[in-house]
């Protein structure tokens, strides 16, 4: 057996991947982390203070890791659904009957709810630990925006079953965008902007309607909270993560007492 | 579960008893908080609500709502922010007292020593990476997706409600228009978390927990985050029921159950309550008691503040950090202020300008 894991060790193809011995010395501990493209958002060393449990929470890390599930289980799903508001509803009960075992739904509704509150969890210890103060105040900033879009994302992918759940609860939602000062038919000063006795900002044309692309959560607002869910907010939630982490590297790694 | 235990809880959970619950819970476990985070205690408390919990499933109204699929991850949650402002609050209680012995606090013991990332922290990573996989793998197979019935845009159920993490948002909704408390609110929110490293000049507490050295920006965070975010959460989840209205958790959700709204403008209290003559014609004046009162309220009272309760931090911050903190505060305590003269006096507008659309 050991014989077995020395010539896979010590083959070419292995290697190839991992050019460094076992993690067993100081220096290929080093070259672990160095030489690995995932391992190197870390540094080598750090804080024994960075590492426990009790002081980081790991919510960010698990908020990074459900990000991850989602997208995985969200590729899946696409591949059942089609965002037209004749079929949506139906290929999801077609989800539901025809694949055995299937839970990718499941994981991806359930991780989206554990999602949102995990992002929560990781602003409330950066938080209680003062993280935010010098000189990580632009990295709180850019996890700000991160946690508005961990709820951007929830909410369009909230429409995608179109069930009654659904499109109530982005109704309900989206209505409050009618209400926008000036910009929303029923908020303030919007029905004193007249020309000729004719209202300029109406249903067809305030805040609601470029957020929901018509008068009523409808088919067009499928398809545009589908993409925005699939591919727009999900790119500029990896392009901020990428930023995250590394200004985490930059400001000095996991925060710690000075 | 006895009949007594739920009328009880029942009447605990009215929005008015419910909200000046959670805020006196959050003031007293910091008043109190050298008992209240020891562990026996906590883990008493924990228990406790576990015990009221798995009690309350036996009522079928509890169960009905508890048991929602959609609301489990919403108890997790309180659960887990329980216990989080537990052991943040412990941790700070023992860094607190080992500061002031003149000790290195818990995170200074273990700082200057370094540890290798591999294997300490990829290996605590890899952990917690199984556990929370495991957790939803299994969590998946117990309970199914909900898919209601298809969408159908002429039929509104009762209750209509958001998607659960705007339900605070949505519960402002009883106490202002859609327009602070769906837009204008929300985005100060927003503005007022990105403010905060450049308002807190503070620089102790910086990478380990202390409550006394911080103690202005840990309550007014907690006050935000515990109060005013997740609690209304739990309140829209699971005390509101048709027609926003209010149900105890062992209650029916009887579409029936209406609360008469009897409530009055603050210019209807001053000139018609008050002065005893009709509402002037004009708006300007009628709605002049209410704009009068809003600009004290922002524009004096930060004043008065930054001479009184506020001197130090004035000192501290400077002219121009002062105004976007106080502004900010002002605009967070007018939530439960407004709660507070809704209860009180039954108002419903400081400020009731139909002529457009504004009204505060």
């Amino acid at each position: 057996m050991n014989k077995l894991l020395e010539s896979i060790r010590t083959s070419q193809v292995w290697r190839s991947i991992f050019r460094h011995g076992p993690p067993v010395t100081t220096r290929n501990r080093t070259l672990a982390v160095l030489s690995n493209f995932f391992l190197h958002l870390h540094p080598v060393k750090l804080r024994r203070s960075g590492v426990r449990l009790s002081y980081t929470w790991c919510m960010g890390g698990v908020t990074f890791f459900l990000f991850f599930v989602e997208a995985i289980t969200g590729l899946l799903l696409m591949f059942y659904y089609r965002p037209v508001a004749e079929f949506a509803y139906a290929d999801i009960q077609a989800l539901n009957a025809h694949v055995p075992l299937g839970i990718m739904r499941e994981i991806h509704r359930w991780g989206a709810h554990a999602m949102v509150i995990t992002v929560w969890l990781h602003m409330y210890r950066v938080f209680l630990t003062g993280s935010y103060k010098p000189p990580r105040e632009f990295n709180w900033n850019v996890g700000v925006i991160l946690l508005v879009l961990t709820l951007l994302l929830s909410f369009t992918g909230y429409l995608l079953p179109w069930d009654q759940l659904a499109i109530w609860a982005i109704t309900v939602g989206s209505n409050m965008a009618r209400a926008t000062p000036i910009l929303g038919h029923e908020g303030p000063f919007a029905g004193n902007l007249t020309w000729d006795g004719v209202q300029l900002v109406h249903a067809g044309n305030d805040a609601r309607f470029a957020l929901i692309a018509g008068r009523f959560v409808g088919e067009a607002t499928l398809l545009r909270f589908y993409v925005l869910h699939c591919v727009g907010i999900p790119l500029a939630v990896a392009f901020l993560i990428a930023i995250h982490f590394w200004r985490v590297r930059k400001d000095g790694g996991i925060s710690g007492p000075l | 579960m006895p009949e007594s235990i739920k009328s009880i809880a029942n009447a605990l959970g009215d929005p008015r008893l419910y909200f000046l619950l959670t805020v006196g819970l959050l003031f007293s476990y910091y008043g109190f908080r050298k008992t209240l985070t020891k562990p026996a205690v906590f883990a008493g408390f924990m228990a406790g609500g576990v015990l009221f919990f798995f009690a309350g499933l036996s009522d079928h109204n509890f169960a009905l709502i508890a048991l929602k699929p959609d609301n489990v991850p919403i108890a997790f949650m309180l659960v887990l922010v329980a216990f989080f402002t537990w052991l943040s609050l412990r941790r700070a209680v023992i860094n607190d007292e080992l500061r002031k012995r003149g000790e290195p606090n818990l995170e200074e013991q273990v700082a200057r020593q370094k540890v290798f990332t591999w294997p300490d922290l990829v290996f605590s990573e890899l952990i917690c990476l199984l556990v929370v996989g495991v957790i939803l793998v299994v969590w998946s197979i117990y309970l199914k997706a909900p898919l209601e019935e298809p969408a159908a845009p002429a039929v509104s159920p009762n209750p209509a409600k958001a998607p659960w993490y705007f339900l605070g948002l949505q519960e402002m909704l009883v106490y202002f228009d859609p327009w602070l408390a769906g837009v204008v609110f929300p985005s100060l929110i927003i503005v007022g978390l990105q403010a905060i490293p450049y308002i807190d000049r503070n620089p102790k507490g910086n990478g380990y927990y202390t409550f006394e050295e911080r103690p202005f920006a840990i309550l007014t965070f907690q006050f935000g985050f515990i109060v005013l975010w997740v609690s209304l959460v739990i309140l829209g989840t699971f005390l509101r029921g048709p027609n926003w209205a209010f149900f105890g958790p062992f209650e029916y959700w009887n579409p029936g159950k209406l609360e008469p709204l009897i409530n009055v403008d603050l210019s209807e209290l001053f000139w018609v309550y008050g002065l005893r003559q009709p509402l002037p014609d004009f708006w300007l004046i009628r709605e002049l008691p209410g704009i009068l009162l809003l600009l004290a309220y922002f524009g004096i009272l930060p004043i008065v503040l930054a001479k009184t309760v506020f001197r130090r931090m004035y000192i501290e911050i400077g002219f121009a950090r002062y105004q976007v903190m106080s502004q900010l505060f002002l605009f967070m305590a007018l939530l439960p202020i407004k709660m507070l003269l809704r209860w009180a006096f039954n108002l419903k507008y400081l400020v009731h300008i139909n002529e457009f659309f504004l009204n505060i």
